[in-house]
């Protein structure tokens, strides 16, 4: 089932077993609450795994990084896995410089994320 | 002089990222320099104005020069919300997994020079400076020597 776009929440699909969440844009404070939200609202479901697409999104400040930290939190709270897949280096590097990296599973593609 | 509200982010992004690109910065410094301002923005509108959208922040951008030749740019961003003591904004501790409290460690990261002040007459006043770093200088220099 897929669901109709929202601010920088491009699409959502909900499988059997997982959920994929497509983001695109910028990532900022003006679009963070909304995307809070809309994390929110599928991570109420208790999907097995949660996998967000990164690879549209153009630009992340730590608002948004902040908002996936608390997704994980969420999830991980319900003992789901939560996945990224696809960051492009500019997304990466807020992970890396906040050394958020270690804490999320990242992969390269959905494909990955879904074998993992 | 822009005002208070998030959806200016967008904007100021743009803006800067082509100032630090006609100072001649690479394109890591000039994402740096933006990200930057940004995070510094994004902080005003959280914690000195509280999230109102109607508020003023003033930014200025200046060219200047370091001890060894490289050019940069002095960013200066000006609020007149809550004033807090210089002396205990600093970053988190980055072993904890929780959100907030990652904009000044950023900041301090990617800029070469970072300080806040209280002036007198109210607000907080930021000053960044950032040059230009030397390999993206060297490149910048021969892409502008190519006919």
């Amino acid at each position: 089932m897929s669901t109709k776009p929202m601010g920088v929440v491009k699409e959502i699909r909900r499988g059997a077993d997982s959920t994929v969440v497509v983001l695109s844009g910028d990532v900022d404070l003006h679009q963070s609450p909304t995307l809070h939200a809309a994390l929110v609202e599928v991570a109420a479901d208790r999907p097995k795994k949660l996998i967000l697409n990164l690879g549209q999104v153009q630009y992340m400040d730590s608002s948004g990084v902040g908002t996936l930290v608390e997704l994980l939190r969420r999830v991980n709270a319900y003992k789901g896995k939560l996945a990224l897949v696809g960051l492009t280096d500019r997304v990466r590097s807020v992970f890396e410089i906040t050394k958020l990296d270690k804490f999320f599973s990242i992969h390269a593609t959905e494909d990955e994320a879904h074998a993992a | 002089m822009i005002s208070s509200d998030t959806k200016s982010l967008p904007v100021v992004r743009s803006a800067v990222t082509r100032m630090a690109e006609l100072e001649g910065f690479g394109e890591a410094d000039a994402r740096n320099v933006t990200w930057a301002l940004d995070e510094a923005l994004a902080n005003v509108i959280k914690h000195g104005y509280a999230g109102r959208s109607d508020q003023p922040i003033r930014i200025t951008l200046e060219s200047v020069v370091s001890a060894d030749g490289r050019s940069g740019l002095e960013l200066s961003v000006r609020d007149y919300g809550r004033q807090v003591d210089p002396t205990t904004i600093r970053s988190r501790d980055l072993d904890e997994v929780r959100p907030g409290g990652l904009g000044v460690h950023i900041m301090r990261s990617v800029m070469d020079v970072v300080e806040y002040s209280c002036p007198p007459d109210g607000g907080m006043l930021l000053k960044m400076v950032k040059f230009a770093s030397r390999v993206e200088s060297v490149e910048s220099a021969a892409t502008e020597a190519l006919p």
